[in-house]
């Protein structure tokens, strides 16, 4: 193992299909035109001085260290600036040259602090590096004046800067506006005033900036530094992995000293976020170690128990004797398990596999069903396949932009900078959203050309308002549709579509929207070159969700936008293996690959593979178990890396499912909130700790990564492993790229993927298989992937929620996340990012704030027909009047006590964009709020003597 | 499994389905999601519930219900 240096070319690389031919220090380079002549000396091992340049960012030409000479040309051009010419004969090293550089490193280092032994940045600095490149020897200047006595800005959690040590070369001022896309920062004042400054002259914290680590990781010197760093001195190995967050699945390179994480660097070669990276993956990475983390199994008769350590021996034979005993009380369907979108595909499929074959029962389902299992079922029923249709990258050629429920700023922060850049060089957006996200005015140079914001509830009666112009305005692909699709599904929607109650003018009063917008965004998508619809949880999280999705593949296919680069249906995933815990088999109606359990030619494939007789009948959805278990049916359930307990709808009716089982297994890193009704606890590892695979949003397979023994002894498919075989279902797996191969000969989309070609490729999209053999960045490019091979349109009519606003309940509130934060928060909470989101708000409109007499910071009490919480206010413009917004990270928020049992009608999605709600200032607590808090203090003190004792 | 619930994700399925003027296939949709997507004791539930008198079921969903079983 080594650090591996990635190598820095300078500048990007360029796009050209023409090449030119060009000779630097007397050897032949062919480059792409558009090269600089710095990247093309790079790419055949010379390396021009420079300061100033790096190749994540465009040329900038201030550092005058990569001075050039060419043959019959005048002075001496800077190489980062200076195209490559045909013919060119170049000269990078002479006395001349060496002259000058000198003198320019002269100047620098005159006004730097010479502590290079002590500085932080020792042995990883750039301007360290040129002094010693160019042959510094002495500084001959005595300045009367410096900056060495600046002060230094410590105030973010993870970096600090240090302006005595900043070279003004702009790469973070670059960075910020390039890479991330905030522009927070900026250099203040000419010539020796010249500073940079985030904000008007602010501390980091107090400023625009996002904490990407954009700048940290462009600043040459150390100026900029990781704290982490500093604090424990550079990394000696690096090891790439796949970041556990979001649904972007960003690579790493996890930099280490030892087993310790030293820092989280985006990786250049990262095809879903090529060298980006935002505040949580880099650095929200500290709860792996952190001290709530559980390292021994536990168990206990029942809740009002004390946890007792025990070994895993012990531990897996009594949650396997528990489950055994409930089947042999209560019927082999009682039990069941959940699989989890924060662990492996491998980790997944092997649950899935547990319960299917070990349990005997298809119970299994997946934190997908309260997110994307609408995404699953639209896609699947029209264009044939429970997936995105497109890579990332392919934004960038998008001419129309329509985000749908979405805030990829906050959610997919990486992949929401990428969007904007392509948003600054000019194409389209349209927002469909209740609430003024970012992306409709507040990101530097991007704003929404329309922001559609409707009313919560009411996304169907909007997609068909867009179908109706779509059609009645002759605005379909006809071509598309009658090459690509159904054409009969197709004249069936069409006359559908067409009838004038989904005309704009009509749903204005179900929507809120002007039809004059609705119609003028409609023809913006349907004309664009390129028209792109990215979506999020404000679509699926409906009780129409599958009915909006499928409205999306109408539009799009209709518009003939799919198929190709730059166009295309992209579901946001929310969590980093959401995709992929969903391709694994884990709802309860279809094994791998999205095959029903009762496809006799597949339930006989699983048959025969794992000698076991399997269930051809589905098995319960987690709302179905809760259902069950009340019931007293269900009463055994194993759950792998989720928090039930705080992320499901009407959490209360969760509550007393869980209470009402024998055997509740929970395997996490923490106890969570589910643990505290837990009889098992199974210590689970994080990411940092096993080997495997995560699935993007973009069906992106990347490598996960061991880069410390895991804390508990075992990694989490491991543990699996042993309670199948104490179970009496045998497994002896010895890696996990053994249950890939596995994965691979059973799943046709997956046929191609092994983990050898995953360390040849980087990563790989699937469907991966001979037609395939490098992956699929694009999907249905000549056919859809339904049997006929044809896309099918499907009649969508708009049904109003059950979810009603009366006067008892007056305004609607909807949910979403925040940049900083995670899901359940589990993780986020845990490191310093509490900084920045340290508790869940209400955001109220301010004239629905002034009817209430509340005002900013007020505690609120909010209630539902399901349940009431309180939480303090913030009062904004940014949602409209009747709709409240909040964050669901914090369990004591509560946010699940309101939410209602509504579902999506396909998928029992739950309803959480709408639950009718009345705000009223409070002083207290909730009753819920005060026995919740009384419960889990209980549950830790249960903890603590379990650990005291043990 | 609570009766009323199963009865709510029937009707919320048949809302969906009524979309089709041809309420054969319709009726045929909401029969192949029960069947494809339901648990078998909540398939038992429905259709008990059904033959008893299936009050509060949409006329598309007794239908469909009626052809489970």
């Amino acid at each position: 193992m080594s650090m591996n240096k990635e190598q820095d070319f300078g500048t990007p690389a360029s796009t050209a299909s023409t090449h030119v031919n060009l000779e630097i220090d007397g050897f032949k380079v062919t480059a792409p035109a558009g090269t600089s002549i710095m990247r093309a000396a790079a790419s055949i091992g010379i390396e021009i001085p420079k300061l100033c340049a790096t190749d994540s960012l465009e040329p900038f030409g201030s550092c005058r260290l990569c001075l050039v000479q060419i043959e019959g040309g005048r002075g001496m051009p800077a190489s980062c600036t200076t195209p490559v010419a045909e013919g060119q004969k170049i000269t990078t090293q002479n006395p001349r040259l060496a002259e000058v550089r000198r003198g320019v490193m002269e100047l620098y280092i005159s006004d730097h602090p010479l502590d290079c032994l002590t500085c932080s940045a020792n042995g990883d600095c750039e301007l360290q590096d040129m002094a010693g490149a160019v042959g510094l020897r002495q500084v001959r200047y005595n300045p009367i004046e410096t900056h060495l006595n600046a002060i230094k800005d410590e105030s973010n959690p993870y970096f600090t800067f240090d302006p005595s040590k900043c070279i003004v070369c702009s790469r973070c001022v670059r960075a910020c506006e390039e890479t991330q896309g905030t522009f927070a920062l900026t250099i203040d004042g000419r010539g020796f005033d010249s500073k940079v400054s985030p904000s008007q002259n602010q501390p980091f914290m107090d400023s625009e900036c996002v904490s990407c680590g954009a700048c940290v990781q462009a600043c040459p010197t150390a100026t900029l530094m990781e704290k982490s760093v500093i604090d424990n001195g550079t990394p000696e190995h690096a090891i790439v992995t796949t970041c556990a967050y979001c649904g972007v699945g960003c690579s790493f390179r996890a930099e280490m000293k030892g087993e310790q994480v030293i820092r989280m660097v985006p990786a250049k070669d990262g095809k879903a976020n090529h060298g980006h990276s935002c505040v949580k993956g880099r650095f929200a990475f500290g709860y792996a170690t952190h001290k709530d983390r559980i390292t021994k199994p536990m168990i206990r008769a029942s809740i009002k128990d004390a946890w007792q350590e025990v070994s895993w021996e012990e531990a897996i034979n009594h949650a396997a004797s528990e489950m055994k005993r409930i089947q042999t009380k209560y019927g082999k369907d009682s039990i069941g398990g959940i699989t989890s979108s924060r662990c492996t595909n491998e980790e997944t499929y092997l649950v899935q596999k547990l319960i299917r074959a070990g349990f005997g029962n298809n119970n299994v389902d997946t934190c997908a069903r309260v997110c994307h299992s609408p995404t699953g079922y639209g896609l699947k029923q029209t264009f044939g396949e429970s997936s995105g249709t497109q890579d990332f990258d392919s934004v960038m050629k998008a001419d129309v932009i329509m985000v749908i429920g979405a805030n990829p700023t906050d959610g997919h922060p990486v992949f929401g900078s990428q969007m904007k850049k392509r948003l600054r060089q000019g194409a389209k957006l349209i927002v469909v959203d209740p609430r003024e996200i970012d992306l409709v005015k507040n990101s530097p140079h991007v704003q929404a050309d329309f922001h559609l914001k409707l009313r919560p509830s009411t996304n169907v009666a909007l997609i068909n308002a867009l179908g109706h112009v779509i059609v009645t305005e002759n605005l379909t692909d006809e071509a598309f549709v009658n090459q690509r699709c159904d054409v009969a599904s197709f004249n069936k929607w069409k006359t559908f579509i067409a009838d004038p109650r989904h005309a704009p003018e009509v749903t204005e009063a179900i929507t809120g929207v002007p039809a004059a917008d609705i119609r003028a965004a409609a023809r913006l998508y349907a004309a664009a070159d390129n028209g792109a619809i990215y979506y999020g949880l404000g679509v699926t999280e409906h009780s129409q969700g599958s009915t909006m999705v499928i409205g999306i593949a109408n539009i799009a296919m209709a518009t003939g936008n799919l198929g190709r680069i730059g166009v295309g249906v992209n579901p946001l995933r929310g969590q980093n293996n959401v995709q992929g815990s969903c391709d694994m088999g884990s709802f309860p109606h279809e094994f791998p690959g999205y095959r029903h359990v009762s496809d006799p030619e597949t339930h006989s494939l699983f048959e025969s593979a794992w000698q076991t007789r399997l269930s051809t009948e589905p098995g319960l959805r987690i709302p179905n178990m809760f259902e069950a278990a009340l019931d007293n049916s269900f009463m055994g359930l194993y759950v792998e890396g989720e928090d039930i307990a705080q992320s499901d709808p009407d959490i209360k009716h969760v509550h007393a499912a869980l209470r009402a089982m024998e055997c509740v297994i929970v395997q996490d890193i923490f106890l969570n909130e589910t643990a505290k009704f837990a009889h098992v606890f199974l210590p689970g590892a994080s990411f940092l700790e096993k080997d495997g695979t995560f699935t993007n949003a973009e069906r992106r397979i990347s490598p996960v990564r061991k880069v410390m023994k895991p804390l508990a002894g075992y990694q989490d498919w491991e543990v699996t492993q042993l309670l199948s075989n104490a179970m009496g279902y045998p497994m002896s797996y010895n890696h996990p790229s053994e249950i890939m191969e596995e994965i691979a000969a059973l799943t046709p989309s997956f046929s191609g993927v092994s983990y050898a070609k995953i360390d040849e490729l980087g990563s790989i999209q699937w469907p991966c298989n001979d037609d395939a053999p490098q992956g699929t960045p694009i999907m249905h490019t000549n056919e859809f992937m339904r049997d006929n091979g044809k896309g099918l349109f499907m009649l969508t009519d708009y049904v109003a929620t059950q979810e009603k606003i009366t006067p008892m309940f007056p305004l609607i509130l909807t949910t979403g996340r925040i940049l900083s934060q995670y899901n359940v928060g589990a993780q986020t909470r845990r490191t310093e990012n509490v900084a920045w989101h340290g508790e869940d708000r209400l955001e109220i409109h301010p004239h629905d704030a002034e009817d209430r007499g509340i005002k900013n910071d007020d505690w609120v009490g909010i209630k539902s027909r399901a349940g009431e919480t309180v939480l303090r206010a913030l009062i904004t413009d940014r949602v409209q009047p009747g709709v409240v917004y909040t964050t669901f990270h914090f369990p004591e928020s509560g946010a699940n006590v309101i939410t209602t049992d509504n579902s999506d009608w396909a998928t029992n999605c739950p309803e959480y964009k709408v639950t009718a709600v009345q705000v009223t200032k409070v002083n207290q607590q909730s009753q819920w709020q005060q026995d919740y808090s009384a419960f889990s203090e209980q549950q830790l003190e249960l903890l603590e003597q379990g650990l005291s004792n043990g | 499994m609570k009766i009323e619930r199963l009865i709510k994700m029937a009707n919320d399925i048949s809302d969906f389905f009524n979309a089709e003027s041809d309420k054969e296939v319709a009726v045929e949709g909401i029969k192949n999601h029960i069947l494809r997507a339901w648990e078998p004791r909540m398939r038992q539930a429905i259709i008990a519930y059904y033959k008893e008198n299936g009050a509060g079921l949409s006329e598309l969903a007794k239908t469909a219900v009626s052809k489970l079983g």
